[in-house]
């Protein structure tokens, strides 16, 4: 699904390295977590991946079901399958979360030549699943993200993961912020979405998520790369020692 | 309307917007029509205005007013308080009166109007065909369902081409036709209440004004009446370097209700054109008026070349108590723009509102606001101004709020928000405020935003292109001031919004 190999990565701006050689393999169906200390660049990775302006790829590839991600814009991304739960989300005054959703879903579906949804069919697919992520109606009249909490905004991300289906989903620290049932809610709602051909990669500072979100893999990034990947049991490990002996280990 | 029907509405209207983008190129009025048109000679003097005024068939006392206003003109300067930068405009190298030979006699019914003019009217999606309503209104079910049906006045350089539903109109009782023919047939309405508003020495364009203006309309909406439909002036520049100068005269008499709708286009040309309107509206006691603008008249090039000079004065006067005047306008066009919709609170209890959406994109400029001047006591007035700069525009909004002696307990609130997109534009605020006695409460909150860079990526990453992007987030920004729009031009707006800003990212 997601091959991300050997990426180099720097801000344009101040021509500072961020990603220094990154490979990561995410095969269809499976969830990874990137577990790393501040500063490591999981944000950066993320952004990258979808295509944000400020970055420059300076050696390196990261494909898409062998579609190269990096020549496409953000929406050409989007449209391919790749989605960002963002850890902050946007405010957009004024905008409907509605017609938010709405605008994405159909802007994603005429891309990949399909037809727009009805006004009825939309409003029949989005009210169940908000339901289940308990947004209320009231929720999805208000202006996108406008005055949530930090656990509405971060459900919002994910009912609209729900709405939009897409294949490879990155979700950037989902859990900060959230209290202990608003992170049961966001898990259940992956949770629900997991299946043999999409894929996640959760990036998370703290091993809790995972006891919701199982992971096939986890990864440890430090300084720019992957420097240790293992089991469920490897977030637990930095749970409870930190990550300075991991990091002694590989040098 | 259930919360469904009502959300479902919502979603259609925002949904254009987004196709509109798709679909439509830039500015879409830009074509001309070939016609024969018979022109007054260029330039301006005694005799000209003698000749409009020949060519309307008007009264001797209408040819004395415009002669009055003419001698009062060339006393007059040109003001340049304005923050607007334009070549010096020579006021003789204009034609000021330019008519499709056609309508040399006045055609009895539509029917008989030249098909040539019949057919840009449908280009330009306005039905002069009873039978149709205005485009845009049948995508809405709503629409649909209650058969919402507009009269319109069709003004073609500097005639009136005709107006739609006039006999349906006239049973109610309510006069709907062209100024010149109301000044023909109903000269007592016309000689108590033209100048009464903005009069003949108010300021240099509305003085010119009264000099040229060739046609316009005039609405009369006696007591108790609530208009059976919404009446709307649609002005059409078509000839080149000709000036149009329409004058339009609204009265809404006591008890009355009235939604008017007042749209613009021209073709593109190279050179600009002069368009000096003035719009009086008079509304008496517990009468009510709401007025709507889409201005679209052609903004110039991505240079700067070409594009209309809009220099426009219209006020209302609540000359009785508990009389109520609402402005709504959505500013896309002109190379230049001047205009000052507002509001003369002097019955008890009147209110005022004004709703604007001003867009200037690549060289356009514009100086816009409102006056609301409270005369009666218990007066309200509320303004709410979206300001949207792009390319090298410069957008400013400047308003007056005064409060005089006799205001006291009156109030008003005022919003004024810019936004911009880019970093070569500006966006100013102007606000004056005079407030003569202890009661009356004056509020004012300005804020200025860039679209955010986090915003469209936002966007993009849920799928949709730059453009769409910058549609929603505009589109989100004017939200206030579209739902004031009838839902008539609420879809043409939220398209005009998107359209307006082509080309303004990337």
């Amino acid at each position: 699904m997601l091959k991300i190999d050997n990426l180099h990565v720097k801000l344009e701006e101040e021509d500072k390295q961020i990603l220094k050689g990154l490979s990561l393999e995410v095969p269809a169906g499976q969830v990874h977590a990137i577990m790393g200390p501040n500063g490591s660049g999981k944000s950066t990775l993320s952004y990258v991946l979808s295509g944000r302006d400020g970055y420059e790829v300076t050696e390196g590839s990261a494909t898409l079901d062998g579609e190269s991600l990096l020549d496409m814009e953000p929406e050409e991304r989007a449209a391919a399958g790749l989605f960002l739960a963002f850890q902050y989300p946007v405010e957009i005054p004024g905008v409907g979360n509605m017609t938010f959703l709405r605008t994405a879903v159909n802007a994603q579906r005429k891309a990949r030549g399909e037809a727009e949804l009805s006004s009825g069919d939309f409003l029949k697919v989005v009210r169940a699943k908000a339901a289940e992520l308990q947004i209320s109606p009231e929720m999805l009249k208000r202006p996108v993200n406008v005055g949530f909490s930090g656990g509405e905004k971060k459900r919002n991300e994910i009912l609209q993961m729900a709405m939009l289906e897409p294949r490879m989903c990155i979700m950037d620290e989902t859990d900060s912020g959230l209290d202990v049932d608003a992170m049961r809610l966001v898990s259940d709602g992956v949770n629900a979405l997991r299946s043999p051909d999409r894929s996640f990669l959760v990036i998370t500072h703290y091993q809790r998520l995972l006891n919701h979100i199982q992971p096939d893999v986890v990864h440890i990034m430090a300084n720019g790369r992957i420097v240790k990947s293992g089991g469920p049991e490897l977030a637990l490990q930095v749970e409870q020692e930190g990550y300075g002996d991991l990091l002694a280990e590989v040098g | 309307m259930t919360a469904t029907t009502d959300l479902d509405v919502r979603e259609g209207v925002d949904r254009e917007t987004v196709e509109a983008v798709q679909s439509i190129g830039s500015y879409k009025y830009g074509w001309d029509t070939e016609i024969e048109m018979d022109y007054a000679p260029k330039g301006l003097n005694e005799d000209i205005v003698r000749l409009i005024s020949a060519k309307n068939n008007e009264p001797e006392w209408m040819t004395e007013w415009r002669l009055e206003a003419y001698r009062r003109w060339l006393t007059m300067t040109e003001p340049k308080w304005a923050m607007l930068n334009y070549p010096e405009i020579d006021y003789q190298d204009q034609y000021y009166y330019a008519r499709p030979k056609s309508m040399e006699t006045k055609p009895k019914s539509l029917d008989e109007v030249d098909p040539k003019l019949l057919a840009t009217y449908e280009k330009l999606g306005i039905p002069l065909n009873e039978q149709l309503i205005l485009a845009g209104v049948e995508t809405t079910e709503e629409g649909r369902a209650d058969g919402r049906r507009v009269a319109v006045d069709a003004v073609f350089d500097s005639v009136s081409v005709g107006t739609t539903f006039k006999e349906e109109l006239a049973k109610a009782g309510v006069i709907f036709c062209s100024i010149s023919e109301a000044i023909r047939e109903h000269p007592e309405l016309v000689k108590k209440y033209l100048g009464s508003v903005v009069p003949q020495s108010d300021n240099y364009f509305a003085t010119l004004n009264s000099a040229v203006f060739s046609d316009g309309s005039f609405v009369y909406i006696p007591k108790g009446v609530r208009c059976p439909m919404e009446l709307s002036t649609y002005f059409r520049i078509n000839a080149e370097n000709t000036g149009q100068f329409e004058r339009t005269l609204i009265i809404a008499d006591k008890g009355s209700h009235v939604s008017y709708l007042e749209g613009c286009t021209a073709p593109k040309r190279d050179t600009h054109q002069l368009h000096a309107a003035v719009v009086e509206i008079v509304v008496l006691e517990d009468a009510e008026v709401k007025y709507s603008t889409v201005q679209n008249w052609y903004p110039g090039d991505e240079e700067g070349k070409g594009g209309i000079y809009n220099f426009v004065t219209k006020r209302a006067d609540c000359r009785e108590a508990r009389a109520k005047v609402m402005w709504t306008q959505v500013e896309t066009g002109s190379a230049i723009t001047w205009k000052y919709p507002s509001c003369i609170l002097r019955g008890e209890e009147s209110q005022g509102e004004f709703y604007s959406i001003a867009i200037a994109n690549n060289h356009q400029q514009a100086d816009t606001g409102t006056k609301m001047i409270h005369l009666g006591r218990n007066t309200r007035s509320r303004i709410v101004s979206k300001g949207i700069s792009a390319g090298r525009a410069q957008n400013t909004y400047r308003g007056l709020v005064t409060m005089h002696p006799r205001a006291t307990n009156s109030r008003n609130y005022t919003q004024c928000d810019s936004l911009l997109i880019g970093d070569q534009c500006g966006a100013h605020t102007v606000p004056y405020i005079e407030v003569k006695n202890t009661s009356s409460r004056v509020e004012h909150e300005a804020t200025t935003s860039k679209v955010d860079d986090d915003q469209l990526f936002y966007c993009r990453q849920r799928g949709m292109d730059e453009e769409e992007a910058v549609a929603l987030v505009v589109n989100g920004f004017c939200r206030e001031v579209l739902q004031a729009l009838p839902m008539e031009f609420a879809m043409e707006a939220q398209a005009l919004v998107a359209i307006s800003l082509e080309g303004s990212v990337g």
